[in-house]
């Protein structure tokens, strides 16, 4: 589509005040929603009206509809890493434990089970959390947190 | 010489638009690992709808009728560009800055109130998302209504009537961020 058919295909056939009177009757629902106390209801008035919404302004006023598709698949991409970014690292922040690790009011680090019960018992008898002889052989950094 | 947007050959879409097109993907980048954030950690703890009960619902639901307004405007002011009626697109843009400024002074009277209240960004994760979301959006508000300006300015001369198209696509991103963050910061309770 050229630039000149883009320009003519926006104002046509669009009453702009009657999109603009939908989405505020979209935001009406979305803040009548919660007052239901129902929280199914509150969660699609809330955030299923919102991606309407977003849908409507979208199309009708950013006009992606008649945008050309290498813009509407550049922005699904950017879309994609978002939900690449959450899939990757909700795991770990949604878990409340793992593997030396858990969370109640804050993060806590624990301490690793040692690899020795010598060295375990030495470092208990000094009061020392030093690390572990064979530890300080390892190059700086590579014990960081 | 004055500088004209041409048409880029590969993707036939003018060079203004384009690059606005483009900012747009990173912005959704940005806002998106700032949202995706918050929703994992607010996912992850229940006690954060007790924080998020502070936030005002009706003052958000204002805002979010400003910017949906803003819009409006924003896009007619499109259509008068598109006719050739500068002076008329000029006056809608800054009929749009003015609801830029609504927003930013009901933003600033509830922070304040926020604050007074003791929430301040320091008060615990929920409220270091909701400052660092909110006022990322709100410093957009700001970049873009001066921008904005700059456009009306040259458009009630009747000059670069194509920039107006696309400060409003900048625009209605905007709008469309805030419309997610309304229900996550202030109807997710």
């Amino acid at each position: 589509m050229s630039a000149q058919s883009h320009a003519q295909g926006h104002g046509h056939h669009r009453n702009y005040v009657k999109i603009w009177a939908i989405l505020v009757g979209l935001l009406v629902v979305s803040v009548l929603g919660p007052m239901t106390g129902i929280r199914e209801v509150m969660l699609i008035t809330a955030f299923g009206v919102a991606a309407v919404k977003a849908y409507i302004v979208a199309k009708n006023f950013m006009h992606l509809d008649i945008e050309k598709p290498i813009i509407r698949w550049t922005l699904a991409i950017a879309v994609v890493f978002m939900v690449l970014l959450y899939a990757g690292v909700a795991p770990d922040v949604q878990k409340s434990d793992g593997q030396h690790w858990k969370k109640d009011a804050g993060f806590h680090h624990l301490p690793a089970q040692p690899q020795h019960e010598g060295a375990h018992a030495e470092g208990a008898e000094n009061g020392s959390h030093a690390p572990a002889e064979g530890a300080k052989e390892q190059p700086q950094g590579a014990t960081g947190h | 010489m004055k500088t004209i947007a041409t048409t880029r050959s590969a993707t036939g879409i003018p060079t203004g638009r384009l690059a606005v097109w483009w900012v747009l993907v990173s912005e959704i980048v940005i806002f998106g690992g700032v949202l995706v954030s918050y929703v994992m950690h607010r996912l992850g703890h229940a006690e954060w709808a007790e924080q998020a009960a502070h936030t005002h619902m009706w003052l958000g639901a204002f805002n979010t009728l400003v910017l949906l307004s803003s819009s409006l405007s924003a896009v007619l002011a499109h259509q008068a560009a598109e006719k050739g009626d500068g002076k008329k697109a000029a006056n809608l843009l800054y009929l749009t800055c003015l609801g830029a400024v609504t927003f930013l002074i009901v933003k600033s009277f509830e922070w304040t109130n926020e604050i007074k209240e003791g929430f301040t960004i320091q008060s615990g994760g929920f409220w270091s998302y909701y400052y660092t979301a909110a006022g990322l959006h709100a410093f957009h508000v700001i970049a873009g209504a001066l921008i904005m300006l700059w456009v009306a300015n040259s458009a009630k001369k009747n000059q670069d009537l194509h920039r107006v198209e696309n400060i409003g696509i900048y625009w209605h991103f905007v709008d469309i961020v805030w419309i997610f963050l309304f229900p996550l910061l202030y109807i997710a309770k």
